[in-house]
């Protein structure tokens, strides 16, 4: 198992408003949407430095999201941002209408998703988004794993045309990705080759995946770590060259087990390439108040549960 | 010249809508009616177009359609500035117009055909398999004159400030137009919009409420009262205007004031009076027709009820 460099610790958010800041100082047709949650989102300084570009609609998702719609039509590219539950589940019905529909190039930005937001609990931990998102035709849909990725990531979808879900997180993570990465839409990042198995993870779980690969190796498993940032559209390629050499598969997000990035997975194996699979993910339950290391261990996200389902994963090769 | 004739030339002339009033003029002189009567003639074509659309698929919406072809015909005849003939998605000099009650499809896409975003034969295939024209507007085929889907309620005005100020941001002195139907004010998103557009002084849109007191399963009065209309706007913090949505002079002339009333630092609403079913005697007055189309006995007494002015599709 390689080294993998940490540079700091960053919350991930704070990288998407360092590049929403960049994006406003390159991009004039940048825009940018807040549903009262500017601090939150880490919008702040794009807000003081181009106020006439900074959209403050108040808390009223669903007009936020008809707004940022409606400013395509004048060219303009608007990010929305607030926390991936009023990002989604709040305003799907306006997402689906008016921006999937309709195609507009509007950039859902969403942040405080799944269980890492924490304390304040099942309300507000969305762990159904990335499902809803990718069930609609013409989204793209991508969840970051660090601060320098989503930081990039925000930088690459501006250029992108066409909706995107963007989902990021609150806490304080590893930032090990490099500072200078092209951020490509629909390319996994192999973190470390390996024969054993192949661990496709996504968001925060990465990290998790790479400690799990640590423990792994203590115990002679050569894990394969893919970080697969965009889950629609999904590397295929990437995916089915890695399970062809590892012959196992293990999955691990943030996300509940239905419709997530093992979800995808699975239904990519049984088309193309059925073998044993074990996917960790919340499995149909609801989050609750804790802090963030605390709820990866009760739901069953850290890399402990990784090792063991690689573990259980290779018994079924 | 047969009349029939010269209209069509009226109407594709009119249809450029580049500010040729004169060329309009000449015209409606040589076939000795005003631009009020041809505007009127219009409307009866559009309401010949609902009906038999329609009746073409046995389904879709007659009733609001019927209501909002006078006030649409004007629009699109008369006040806006769009250009028909070279559609753009994103336009950079001209008005906006936003339909957020999108199952009054029948009525614009008879007046985009009618003023030439796409031809009137296309009208035939309204809601059929593969056709531009589905039953609720989409951009997903690429339909001449449509710029965002609606259908689902309550989404359009919000839509409609997100245009507007965009076109702040780009210097562009051109105005949105968004139309809502009266139900459709119960949705909330609704007035998530309206507040935002007083507070952020969005005052280059012209919302129109079709006023009709009707809605599927009723009169909005026993649905859901929608109380003193005017009043809310009011307190919303809006200017509000009204009109008679069936007085071709009273809609050009409230539209204008509407107009001379933008950049004023208000949003500006207009509760248009309409009557659902208007046009066609057994439809008006009911809800009923609301959703229903008319099969073909009665189809054939509708259009005996809206003469041919422009020539059918």
């Amino acid at each position: 198992m390689k080294e993998i460099k940490i540079f700091d610790h960053q919350d991930t958010r704070s990288g998407f408003g360092a590049a929403l800041l960049e994006l406003g100082r390159n991009n004039k047709n940048v825009v940018a949407l807040c549903a009262d949650l500017t601090g939150s989102l880490k919008m702040d300084a794009f807000a003081a430095e181009f106020p006439e570009r900074f959209f403050q609609v108040g808390i009223a998702e669903a007009n936020m999201i008809g707004i940022a719609a409606g400013m395509t039509l004048g060219g303009k590219i608007p990010f929305t941002g607030t926390f991936a539950n009023f990002s989604t589940g709040r305003v799907y019905d306006q997402i689906r209408q008016a921006v999937a529909y309709s195609n507009k190039n509007v950039k859902i930005c969403a942040s405080h998703a799944g269980v890492t937001l924490g304390e304040d609990g099942a309300t507000h931990q969305i762990l159904e988004d990335i499902g809803l998102m990718k069930m609609l035709p013409n989204m793209t849909v991508i969840n970051t794993c660090d601060y320098n990725q989503t930081k990039a990531a925000t930088i690459a979808i501006a250029e992108h045309i066409g909706p995107v879900y963007l989902r990021f997180g609150r806490p304080k993570v590893p930032n090990f990705t490099a500072p200078d990465q092209s951020f490509i839409i629909g390319k996994a990042n192999i973190i470390n080759e390996g024969t054993d198995v192949s661990i496709f993870a996504t968001g925060h779980l990465v990290w998790q995946a790479i400690d799990a690969g640590h423990k792994l190796a203590e115990i002679g498993i050569n894990a394969e770590i893919i970080n697969i940032h965009t889950i629609k559209p999904l590397d295929e390629e990437a995916i089915l060259k890695s399970i062809s050499k590892t012959k196992c598969v293990v999955t691990a997000e943030e996300h509940m087990r239905n419709g997530g990035l093992g979800d995808s997975i699975a239904q990519l194996m049984a088309r193309k390439l059925p073998l044993p699979l074990e996917m960790v993910a919340v499995d149909d339950r609801f989050g609750q108040s804790g802090t963030p290391d605390e709820l990866l261990v009760a739901y069953g996200l850290d890399a402990e549960h990784i090792v063991n389902a690689v573990e259980k994963a290779i018994r079924r090769k | 010249m047969e009349v029939k004739s010269f209209l069509f030339k009226t109407y594709s002339i009119l249809s450029t809508n580049d500010g040729q009033q004169n060329i309009k003029l000449n015209f409606a002189k040589k076939v000795f009616m005003s631009e009020i009567e041809v505007l009127e003639r219009t409307a009866v074509q559009v309401r010949r177009d609902i009906i038999r659309m329609v009746n073409g698929v046995k389904s879709g919406h007659p009733g609001g359609s019927l209501g909002c072809a006078d006030f649409l015909t004007c629009l699109f005849f008369k006040i806006m500035k769009h250009h028909p003939a070279k559609f753009q998605m994103n336009p950079p000099d001209e008005d906006i117009f936003i339909l957020s009650n999108g199952h009054i499809s029948p009525a614009y896409y008879s007046v985009l055909a009618r003023c030439g975003y796409f031809s009137i034969k296309e009208l035939g295939t309204f809601r059929k398999l593969h056709s531009r024209l589905q039953g609720h507007p989409s951009v997903a085929e690429n339909t001449p004159g449509v710029r965002i889907a609606s259908g689902s309620l309550g989404q359009g005005l919000s839509v409609a400030i997100g245009a507007a100020e965009a076109k702040k941001l780009n210097s562009d002195k051109n105005l949105v137009y968004v139309l809502m139907g009266d139900g459709e004010l119960e949705e909330g998103q609704v007035w998530e919009a309206a507040m935002y557009a007083s507070a952020k002084k969005v005052d280059n849109l012209i919302a129109v409420v079709d006023y009709n007191g009707k809605q599927i399963d009723g009169p909005t009065d026993k649905v859901l009262s929608l109380g003193n209309l005017k009043a809310k706007w009011q307190a919303f913090d809006w200017e509000v205007l009204e009109m008679d949505g069936h007085n071709i002079n009273e809609l050009i002339d409230t539209l204008n004031l509407a107009k001379s009333r933008t950049n004023k630092q208000k949003p500006i609403v207009i509760i248009m009076k309409t009557e659902m079913g208007m046009g066609v005697d057994f439809m008006m007055g009911t809800h009923k027709w609301h959703g229903n189309a008319p099969n073909d006995e009665q189809t054939r007494i509708a259009l005996a009820q809206l003469t041919e002015t422009l020539g059918d599709y």
